[in-house]
């Protein structure tokens, strides 16, 4: 009985999922429409470029949410480079070149940089050890009681 | 009380308030600009405030800063809704007009302003001695990796952007930065090649 | 005149202090306990001068005594009074004068309710609370003096920042903040009595600590949420979390005050995490003082930063101090703390509340680190770099989703130990929950990762936690035969902080499930508009009316009226605007939003024709916003539930005994 719940349940996620997919391909069928998702698709890779870049006259939002006229500008201009075929490696390291590290907002994972992604991770990893060495202290049987 | 680890744990401190000591000790608002030392980025654009003569550009003309090679350039970036601007307006105009037949060019960028608004603000201020260019979409601004305004690029003879003024420029500093890059020009030839300009 | 009295009166409280230091140490060591209640005496007068100096202040800056320079730098007879009396703790020096005033207040009521006890702890608790208040009372006579006489008395003053005025919650987010920051002195001031006593190996200071704990916790929970609120309302860009230096601020202890929440039960359980306990005691007021130095000091450009001045170096000096002074006494007490814990099984209650602490330490030193990376950066290479919301959502969204996941595992979890049947049929059940909100999620389109974990884990945790209170019910139902009401209640009051705590579980979980969906489900379109024009995002759809512009007492005044329509009926209006203050010559966009249980239309007016013939307007649809408030409301909720005295039964015990089944056995079970 709980074999077939779990079949059933796989099988309907399976078919909600794969359904909205062949939805999104549908769309994609008339010229218009092509163009439309064309458009939405490369709004979209703007999104996902402008997030990463600092607006330079706000105070640490995105270019992508910041309401300032040059924040807009930016984001035309990535739009542009995008559409004419550069990477987003490629839009990033043109801003780089203009502004600084400092419009990313997230550092490079390169060179000393790589401590602040690390550290976390050894930070979790460190305190998953020491809880799992205290824990076995802690279950230890107490030493033998005289009895 | 254990004081010898309470010693180092003591210890353990001292980087943490060194590094914020160190803290104070710079501005956490000022930016480093990459582009000085490298070849200033290119641009043509468009006159739309003539200026006054002799230094002046008709309205429409195409400023390329391919033609200036060779010379100075000072680029200015302004806006009328900018207060800083209006403290060292008098000082590029009058500057400007100093170093009249001396091979550098005074060229104004308006940033994110409408045309009226920075005519008005021209008239306003009793002129501006060189031309201001328009830089639609701000492209050239983000080019130049523009903050804010105002802000000044020191162009120097082969094309490369010898230094950038954050905030309002200062006559004397001005003068010198121009001085020391005019002195730094190649000698010219000895029979001046006259080009006319279009 | 009043502005040099107030001035006199925060004078006079530096002396009392100091002596209510020297006093303490000395009446303890000489035995001369009748100084004792002179040195708590000392704390109240400090209250009494300080809330002179304040309500003083309040007096001028409402009648717009414009010779005291706070007033000159914040008044204004434009300003309408609301946001004057709140221009308080607008600006740096009235900001001090409120935390000084807090702390006074803090101090003196938890030593009053304590004076009789004897021994050792609580003339050190005192000592602690002095000496803090003491830095503040410097400041305030110093570099943060706000009542340093103007001459020649101007006729009027700029008013507050323009930012501070445009919403009332800012009357709101602040003192919330205050009380739940500053009250993170108090359980530090326990910590260190009890080093100081030597006391530190029983537990009372832990006791005595507890509801303080509990207080502060509960009023920085909502302040955080009020800030999320105010920042989402007044910013325009329709986000309400930046990973802001001084946002994480107010989250760094937050984070480790929850821990604490936690593994205090533990020690109270099972005496287990006595010197973890004291380090998290104190870090989470060291990370208070970190963020007020942070905010103040200007090293770190902040969105909040107030301005510098030679302030910052007095708030290095304290830091300084603090962190050496804390180090010394936990590192040095560390031998004392030291006890062996024991756990009967992995497979427990024990087990989640140590991968909590685990989880949230872990991303209080994340969020650490990522707000000191730009200085250290700087400071190694010599390069300035950012750390924004990507890193931060990145390095946090894994742990954030665990510790979710966490909040339906711990409750489910019975204490000591678990059979392999109890775990099945405590954890299994949930599983439901968790499929629901996972197939909701994807059906209503959410295809990022985190997003849908998220909702699955919330979906689980939220059936786990009510859960629990579905079993309890039931217990007292058959076993008492209570009506629903009545054993809601009972049961809350028998174990009111497991009960409140679940509680404050669940409103985690609501705003969980807001954040998740208005970041999952976010659209957004911007257009220029003629008058008539609409425009549809996600499904709603907008006509703009008109462009206008009026005068305010205060500002002018630009703004656009948008009719919200359904089926082509106006079922709301909204009125997008910019407002100008004459201080500023940049206006503050001010965006409005339709708030509705399903989600939020939020528009911003990006520009205008100033002959009103267009205006771009930016709309944002966000699914479940208002779910992150009213989550907000729940937590706080679950920590008043959790705050308030128990009924102490007749046997002298505060809880009574749960009545739990368990498969046919009755088991009765006591405290959280």
């Amino acid at each position: 009985m709980k074999r077939n719940t779990l079949v059933v349940s796989a099988a309907l996620l399976a078919a909600i999922t794969g359904r909205a997919g062949a939805q999104a391909a549908g769309a994609s069928a008339a010229p218009a429409a092509q163009q439309a998702a064309a458009d939405t698709a490369l709004d979209a890779r703007t999104n996902a470029v402008a997030v990463q870049l600092r607006c330079p006259v706000c105070q640490g939002v995105s270019i992508q949410d910041s309401p300032a006229e040059l924040a807009q500008q930016m984001r035309n201009l990535v739009r542009e480079q995008l559409r004419a075929g550069k990477s987003p490696d490629e839009v990033k390291a043109y801003f780089v070149s203009k502004y600084g590290e400092w419009i990313l907002l997230q550092p490079r994972a390169s060179g000393f940089n790589i401590l602040i992604y690390a550290l976390p991770v050894l930070v979790v990893l460190g305190g998953l050890a020491v809880i799992v060495v205290a824990m076995r202290r802690w279950t230890k049987p107490p030493e033998n009681l005289s009895i | 009380m254990n004081w010898k680890r309470s010693l180092i744990a003591a210890v353990t401190a001292v980087p943490v308030i060194l590094l914020f000591a160190w803290g104070f000790t710079r501005d956490p608002g000022e930016i480093p600009s990459p582009l000085p030392g490298h070849a200033a980025p290119q641009f043509s654009l468009d006159v739309f405030a003539p200026g006054q003569p002799p230094l002046s550009r008709p309205v429409g003309d195409t400023v390329r800063l391919a033609d200036l090679r060779g010379q100075v350039v000072v680029l200015n970036f302004w806006a009328s809704w900018c207060g800083a601007c209006r403290e060292e307006h008098t000082v590029l105009s009058t500057t400007a007009r100093l170093y009249t037949g001396r091979p550098v060019h005074f060229l104004g960028v308006l940033y994110n302003d409408s045309l009226a608004a920075g005519e008005a603000w021209i008239a306003e201020m009793g002129g501006q001695s060189y031309p201001s260019m328009q830089d639609p979409g701000a492209r050239t601004a983000i080019d130049y990796g523009l903050y804010g305004v105002p802000e000044t690029f020191f162009i120097d003879g082969d094309g490369r952007v010898a230094y950038k003024q954050l905030g309002p420029v200062t006559g004397v500093g001005l003068a010198h930065i121009v001085d020391s890059l005019i002195a730094a020009l190649p000698p010219k030839p000895a029979a001046p090649a006259t080009k006319s300009r279009s | 005149m009043i502005g040099p009295f107030a001035y006199d009166a925060l004078l006079i409280a530096l002396p009392i202090l100091v002596l209510g230091i020297v006093l303490a140490p000395v009446a303890v060591r000489t035995g001369r306990r009748e100084w004792i209640p002179v040195v708590y005496s000392t704390l109240y007068t400090n209250f009494l001068l300080v809330s002179t100096a304040t309500v003083a202040m309040i007096v001028a800056l409402v009648t717009h005594d414009f010779s005291v320079s706070y007033v000159a730098q914040v008044g204004s007879r434009a300003t309408p009074l609301f946001y004057t009396v709140i221009s308080l703790w607008g600006a740096l020096e009235g900001s001090i004068l409120f935390w000084a005033w807090v702390l006074a207040l803090y101090g003196s009521v938890v030593v009053w309710l304590n004076r009789n006890r004897p021994g050792n702890l609580i003339p050190y608790t005192a000592l602690a609370l002095l000496a803090v208040s003491l830095f503040f009372g410097i400041l305030l006579v110093g570099p943060a003096n706000p009542f340093h006489p103007v001459f020649p008395i101007p006729a009027d003053g700029p008013g507050p920042n323009p930012l501070l005025q445009n919403h009332i919650l800012m009357g709101v987010h602040p003192p919330l903040l205050y009380l739940g920051y500053v009250g993170m002195t108090v359980p530090f001031a326990f910590a260190v009595g009890a080093m100081l006593s030597g006391e530190v190996a029983r537990d009372e200071w832990i006791k005595l600590s507890h509801r303080w704990t509990l207080v502060s916790w509960g009023f920085l929970s909502a302040a955080i949420i009020a800030g999320m609120w105010w920042s989402y309302e007044v910013l325009g860009w329709g986000g309400y979390w930046a990973w802001d230096p001084v946002e994480n601020a107010s989250f760094l202890p937050w984070l480790t005050a929850t821990a604490y929440l936690h593994s205090m039960v533990l020690q109270e359980r099972r005496g287990m995490l006595r010197l973890w306990n004291v380090n998290l005691v104190v870090g989470t007021f060291v990370l208070t003082v970190l963020g007020t130095f942070l905010t103040r000091s200007g090293i770190i450009s902040s969105v909040h930063a107030f301005t510098v001045g030679v302030i910052g170096y007095y708030f290095l000096a304290f830091i300084a101090l603090v962190l050496i002074a804390a180090l010394v006494m936990v590192a040095g007490n560390s031998d004392r703390l030291r006890t062996s814990g024991r756990m009967d099984s992995a497979a427990s209650r024990e087990t989640v509340f140590l991968l909590n602490n685990l989880f949230l330490t872990a991303f209080m030193f994340t969020v650490l680190i990522g707000t000191l990376f730009p200085l250290i950066a700087e400071a190694i290479r010599g390069v300035k770099v950012s750390v924004g919301a990507p890193f931060f959502n990145r390095m946090t969204l894994p742990m954030i989703v665990m510790l979710l996941f966490l909040m339906g595992v711990g409750p489910a979890l019975p204490w000591r130990s678990a059979t392999a049947a109890e775990m099945r049929s405590k954890l299994l059940p949930p599983l439901v929950g968790a499929f629901l909100f996972c197939v909701g999620a994807l059906v209503a389109g959410a295809r990022n990762f985190y997003g849908v974990v998220a909702f699955t884990f919330v979906g689980y945790a939220a059936v786990a936690n009510l859960r629990e209170y579905w079993i309890g019910l039931r217990a007292r139902r058959n076993a008492h035969g209570e009506g629903w009401a009545t054993a809601l209640y009972r049961l809350i009051r028998g174990n009111q902080r497991r009960y409140g705590g679940y509680l404050a579980h669940l409103g985690l979980l609501i705003a969980a499930l807001g954040v998740a969906g208005s970041s999952s489900f976010r659209r957004e379109r911007e257009m220029t508009m003629k008058p008539g024009d609409t425009l549809t995002v996600a499904g709603q759809t907008i006509r703009l009316k008109g462009v206008w512009g009026r005068e305010e007492v205060q500002r002018s005044v630009i703004g656009a009226t948008v009719e919200v329509l359904k089926n082509g009926r106006v079922v709301g209006v909204i009125e997008p605007r910019m407002n100008y203050y004459p201080t500023s010559d940049q206006p503050v966009p001010t965006p409005q939003v339709r708030s509705t249980i399903g989600g939020d239309l939020y528009l911003t007016l990006m520009s205008f024709d100033p002959n009103g013939a267009h205006a771009t307007i930016r709309a944002i649809v966000q699914p479940l916003v208002s779910w992150i408030w009213f989550g907000g409301g729940v937590i706080v909720l679950g920590a008043l539930i959790g705050m308030l005295p128990a009924r102490r039964r007749p046997n002298g015990s505060l809880s009574e005994p749960d009545v739990v089944p368990v498969r046919g056995a009755v088991v009765v079970e006591t405290a959280p």
